[in-house]
């Protein structure tokens, strides 16, 4: 099966998500809630990448969207960029503790949070609760409520007998398993870890430089220029 | 009771049925069946009229029909007086004994009952004088006027499950489909894919068994077109369901309706048990050997559990939360089967397509949007009720026309369409034609058909915060976008109307909704952000006077408004002082008041009762 990944035709297998092909090929598509050997849930959508074209393209989570012949699939359009910016600065605003949260902050080039922070502990992406069910067969946690008031808890609040005290759903967590203490209101951000500019990952719009790091940056200012004369 | 056996069968029972019910005897019709008019007390008065009735020994001369809903709530409860077809508004009790010595037994109009148009001042004295009717296409609301919905009778003698006998005996399932394909009808539950192209698929679809699905899980604000489709006349929901199933090769249905409209449930539950004792639902429908059950599935009045996906979740006992779809629910669904689902609407509008023809439905509407489309129109509107309009019908027309302007001579300012995800449309696309396409691109949706109509003292910052929290509270919790950007949105939208936000928050405003709408799971997030994107567009100067002056236009953002009165036009009569909760104003009698704003919490109670216009609002 032949797709094209960031414009460059690519042979796949049936069965492939798009998330495990763009993985195949180098391309570096971010993730929070999924794992490895978990069932993708599809909640975090950090790992949304663009399908379709013009009028018809859309963003989809590519940890579920399986490919399909003839697929055309940008990675880090513009779109997604901006889309995956703002996801993360609601992540962040939400538990600013988080290293893996922050550290993807830096990755992305979130450079600012606008929104003020929650200080939560769980970010709600459900690791913890499919390792519990799928991993450990205990299904001793799960989600309760909905909307604003959603959290992940024992049924009824109370110390499940499920439950055997592994510490997988902790150790799972990215929310709690790193504690990072950088974060000094009003930034929200650590300043520092990874917290570097970011590569300038949003000026093409197929051929999109999927390296890691990205080699766009080695390009000196001149040649992008008249690269842009050219198109 | 007797199973009907045969298509002949049913038509003898219709007739015996027309001439045991519907001499030419005098009848008067109440809607009564439906949850708006209990509201507005008609129960009562039918009691009332039974009792009269008794009294003059007129109760074997006279029937009294009770119906579901008319459609003009705001005219509730509703009294025709057949075969003349006199319409009494807002009858209540005391009112009976004077219709029936006068009208029923003189043939006198009551004139102080009448509908006074508020318009033109005229008296209105049948349905079809009425300007609220007259540009109606009641094709599928009309007929909850001849019908008891706790009566298969009533259905039945209106040409009820004709339809289902002729798809049963005469056409084959795929000519079904290619029938409802050609009249073009699309889901009225909002996304408007094309009815009979779905049920293409379902039947394709691999997989057994099929399910059948309608779904009734209204949870709109404003919006009751289904309740009262289901409470005034279940059967035709039912007829469609079946033929639906025929046509797709289902032989389980479920109707997954909320909770919260125990009327419909009742009146649903009685009809399918009704339609099971004539043979219309079970096995060997009709005698023709197509086997199809129905169960009601009831909802616990989560709004997200409209979405497809939720609500088949939700039916297998799951939490309500979408999936995503790129597997479609035709293909894998309820139990991973294949499933189709439609709305209450579109089911009871295939009974009316194959009666009547698929050229004759394709006829109305416009290119793409054919037939009638059901509104609640709702909000700052004089004729508040239920509306069936042809698609393309324009939107002045539903609310001067139809709707009847105003009230108290206001200024129309923005209609909400398509219930909380719907967007604003203001006052300079007023010549907009309804349908999918046209409500799409002006920053809408169809939706379900809600139609909220606001007037010059609608805030439309307040609009955008009133839906985005209630978005925010309905969001499953799933997707971050959808939990997350809502809440920030509210946030943001309440820091606008108290005045503490600054130019970058609309900037922000806008770049969030974008990215809610291009990454959230389901339509529901995929649609939240449109009421406040809408009115950014269309109402970005009433954004700016919040945030740039400080001021609410409209005057209805408590924080940035501010009472006092004007010294020239108070009169000192102690009007505004007695009704102060905070004791805010003070003065002496004869005197100019004034009012000290660090007490007023600016309840409005002095604007209101202040006869002499003197109470400024700034």
């Amino acid at each position: 099966m032949e797709i094209t990944l960031n414009g460059v035709k690519v042979q796949v297998e049936e069965g492939w998500t798009i998330l495990e092909a763009a993985r195949f090929y180098g391309a570096n598509i971010p993730t929070l809630c999924y794992y490895d050997g978990l069932e993708p849930y599809g909640s975090c959508r950090l790992c949304v990448v663009e399908i379709g074209k013009d009028d018809r393209a859309k963003l989809v989570v590519s940890c579920i969207h399986p490919v399909k012949e003839g697929l055309k699939i940008r990675t880090h359009s513009p779109r997604v960029v901006k889309a995956r910016k703002i996801l993360v600065e609601l992540l962040v605003a939400r538990c600013p503790t988080s290293k893996v949260l922050q550290d993807l902050a830096a990755e992305l080039g979130v450079d600012k949070v606008r929104f003020k922070p929650k200080n939560e502990d769980c970010i709600l992406c459900g690791l913890c609760v499919r390792m519990c069910k799928e991993q450990m067969n205990a299904e001793a946690i799960g989600f309760v409520s909905r909307g604003v008031n959603k959290r992940i808890t024992t049924p009824f609040n109370a110390k499940s007998d499920k439950c055997r005290t592994c510490g997988a759903c902790e150790w799972i967590c990215p929310a709690c398993q790193l504690r990072c203490h950088g974060p000094e209101p009003p930034t929200t951000l650590c300043s520092g870890c990874l917290n570097f500019s970011p590569p300038c990952v949003d000026k093409y719009e197929d051929a999109m430089c999927y390296l890691d790091p990205c080699v766009a940056c080695l390009i000196d200012k001149n040649e992008k220029k008249i690269g842009k004369k050219k198109k | 009771m007797k199973k009907v056996k045969n298509p002949q069968e049913l038509e003898t029972l219709r007739k015996t049925i027309l001439q045991e019910k519907y001499s030419e005897k005098p009848c008067i019709i109440i809607s009564e069946k439906s949850t708006c008019c209990y509201l507005s007390g008609s129960r009562e008065v039918v009691e009332a009229f039974e009792e009269g009735l008794k009294n003059f020994d007129l109760q074997n001369q006279i029937d009294i029909k009770t119906t579901g809903c008319l459609g003009f709530c705001e005219i509730e409860p509703i009294v025709i007086i057949e075969p003349k077809g006199i319409v009494y508004q807002k009858v209540k009790r005391e009112d009976t004994l004077e219709i029936i010595t006068e009208t029923i037994l003189n043939d006198i109009i009551v004139e102080r009952l009448l509908y006074v148009e508020p318009v033109s001042g005229n008296k209105c004295k049948t349905e079809e004088s009425m300007p609220f009717y007259k540009k109606q296409s009641r094709f599928i609301l009309g007929n909850n006027r001849f019908i008891n919905p706790l009566e298969i009778n009533d259905y039945i003698a209106i040409n009820g499950y004709k339809a289902l006998a002729n798809v049963l005996y005469k056409i084959k399932p795929e000519d079904v489909i290619d029938e409802i394909k050609k009249s073009g009808l699309r889901g009225r539950g909002g996304g408007g894919f094309p009815t009979g192209k779905k049920w293409e698929y379902a039947r394709a679809a691999k997989g057994d068994p099929k399910y059948v699905i309608c779904n009734a899980d209204e949870g709109d604000p404003g919006a009751y077109m289904d309740r009262s489709l289901l409470e005034g006349n279940p059967h035709s929901v039912i007829e469609g369901m079946i033929i639906g199933a025929y046509a797709i090769g289902s032989h389980e249905g479920f109707v997954y309706v909320r909770n919260e409209y125990p009327l419909a449930v009742n009146h649903l539950q009685n009809a399918i048990k009704q339609a099971e004792e004539y043979g219309f639902l079970g096995k060997n429908i009709i005698g023709s050997g197509f086997d199809f059950t129905i169960k009601i599935s009831r909802g616990g009045g989560a709004f997200v559990c409209g979405e497809s996906t939720a609500l088949m979740a939700s039916l297998e006992g799951k939490p309500g939360e979408p999936r995503a779809k790129y597997i479609h629910t035709v293909e894998k669904g309820l139990w991973n089967k294949p499933t189709n689902l439609n709305n209450v609407e579109t089911w009871a509008n295939v009974p009316l397509i194959i009666n009547r023809g698929a050229d004759w439905y394709s006829k109305i509407g416009t290119d793409k949007s054919k037939g009638t489309k059901i509104f609640s129109l709702v909000g700052k509107i004089n004729n508040t009720g239920l509306v069936e309009v042809p698609m393309g019908i324009k939107l002045n027309e539903i609310i001067y026309d139809i709707g009847g302007g105003i009230p108290d001579g206001k200024k129309f300012k923005a209609v909400q369409t398509g219930g909380p995800s719907g967007g604003c449309i203001p006052e300079s696309l007023i010549n907009l034609p309804v349908d999918y396409e046209k409500l799409t691109l002006a920053g809408s949706m169809m939706g379900s058909g809600g139609m909220i109509v606001m007037d010059e003292e609608t805030c439309m910052v307040d609009v955008a915060k009133y839906f985005v929290n209630f978005l925010k509270e309905e969001s499953c919790g799933k997707c971050v976008p959808c939990r997350e950007g809502l809440e920030r949105m509210g946030e943001i939208l309440t820091d606008i109307t108290e005045g503490k936000s600054n130019d970058e928050d609309l900037e922000l405003l806008e770049e969030l909704g974008e990215v809610i709408k291009d990454t959230a799971l389901c339509a529901l997030g995929g649609t939240a952000p449109n009421p406040v994107l809408s009115t950014i567009k269309y109402f970005r100067d009433e954004y700016k006077a919040h945030i740039e002056d400080k001021r609410c236009p409209a005057g209805v953002c408590k924080a940035l408004i501010e009472y006092s009165i004007d010294l020239n036009k108070c009169t000192g009569c102690g009007l505004c002082l007695k009704q102060c909760p905070q004791d805010a104003i003070t003065g002496e009698k004869k005197k100019a008041y004034n009012i000290d704003p660090m007490k007023c919490i600016k309840c409005g109670a002095c604007y209101d009762v202040c006869k002499f216009d003197a109470i400024i609002k700034k």
